[in-house]
């Protein structure tokens, strides 16, 4: 039947640095793959607000998301700051933005 | 806000690019000049540069010089130093002059307030455009209004750009504290 059944609750977190547009576009694709995908989830948003909070909560750019605290596309630094956050898309461009591909992709990994 | 506005002045710089020469607005006098506020680390820039290079090898032929300048920090932000922006230019095949603002006088001269921010300036040096390169820098065939390339073609064809102004959109310019 291509249903997709998904019964645990996933813990997401939304961490965010206001000064990078791309958070409300971010946001808006995590949402709607949820919707598709069916996924009972409960996130979390967070404004990251000082350097400090962003090496406390291991914030390496805005957006960032975890899943059941796995970032869905690992950083390969450990310089955590108040940045805006570079996502390596599936066709080896750069973007401010996870693809929804690489949402989905993170959402059915397990935890 | 940028401190110049369409029909300012452009105010004059003398800048060390990647190719180790010193570049002056000056030396561009009588052509069609876009000042892009650049810079290696943000993704906003990363995701229009290859944009901003296609636009200089379109355009050249008209006339148009593109000059990218990084004003950032490199104290906190290391990807923006020396090096690193000899780095990308080269391995992005930059086309144009990438030139290191090391003491941000350029950026609080303009007010530019992030990267990638452009200032689009006539043959008489005056600003004819200001804000974004397009609509969507998460995908370039997404795009619906080419605001750089319409002020471009504007220009040459002597009218105005059908938009003269709009928000730049990408990270903040990392100033340096104190």
């Amino acid at each position: 039947m291509g249903v997709h059944l998904e019964t645990r609750k996933r813990r997401i977190k939304f961490l965010y640095w206001e000064e990078c547009q791309s958070h409300d576009e971010a946001l808006s694709r995590l949402r709607k793959v949820l919707a598709e995908d069916r996924i009972d989830a409960e996130i979390e948003i967070i404004c990251v607000q000082s350097d400090e909070e962003a090496k406390r909560l291991h914030f390496a750019g805005s957006p960032t998301i975890l899943v059941d605290g796995t970032d869905i596309q690992p950083p390969t630094t450990t310089h955590y700051a108040m940045t805006c956050r570079a996502y390596h898309l599936e066709d080896g461009r750069i973007s401010p933005l996870p693809s929804e591909a690489m949402i989905r992709t993170a959402l059915k990994r397990e935890s | 806000m940028a401190n110049l506005k369409i029909g300012d002045r452009a105010i004059d710089f003398t800048l060390t690019g990647t190719d180790g020469m010193q570049h002056s607005l000056k030396d561009y006098g009588g052509k069609y000049v876009v000042v892009i506020f650049s810079c290696n680390h943000c993704p906003y820039v990363r995701a229009w540069e290859e944009r901003m290079v296609a636009i200089q090898t379109d355009y050249a032929g008209k006339g148009v010089h593109l000059i990218a300048i990084n004003s950032n920090d490199a104290e906190q932000y290391p990807e923006d130093n020396f090096e690193n922006m000899k780095t990308r230019a080269k391995e992005k095949h930059f086309n144009f002059p990438y030139l290191r603002d090391e003491d941000q006088k350029v950026a609080k001269l303009y007010g530019a307030q992030r990267t990638p921010e452009v200032f689009v300036f006539d043959r008489e040096s005056i600003l004819r455009y200001h804000g974004a390169i397009d609509d969507n820098y998460d995908d370039p065939n997404a795009v619906k209004r080419h605001y750089l390339r319409n002020a471009l073609d504007a220009l040459a064809d002597g009218t105005k750009a059908p938009i003269l102004d709009t928000q730049p959109v990408g990270c903040t310019i990392k100033w340096k504290s104190g």
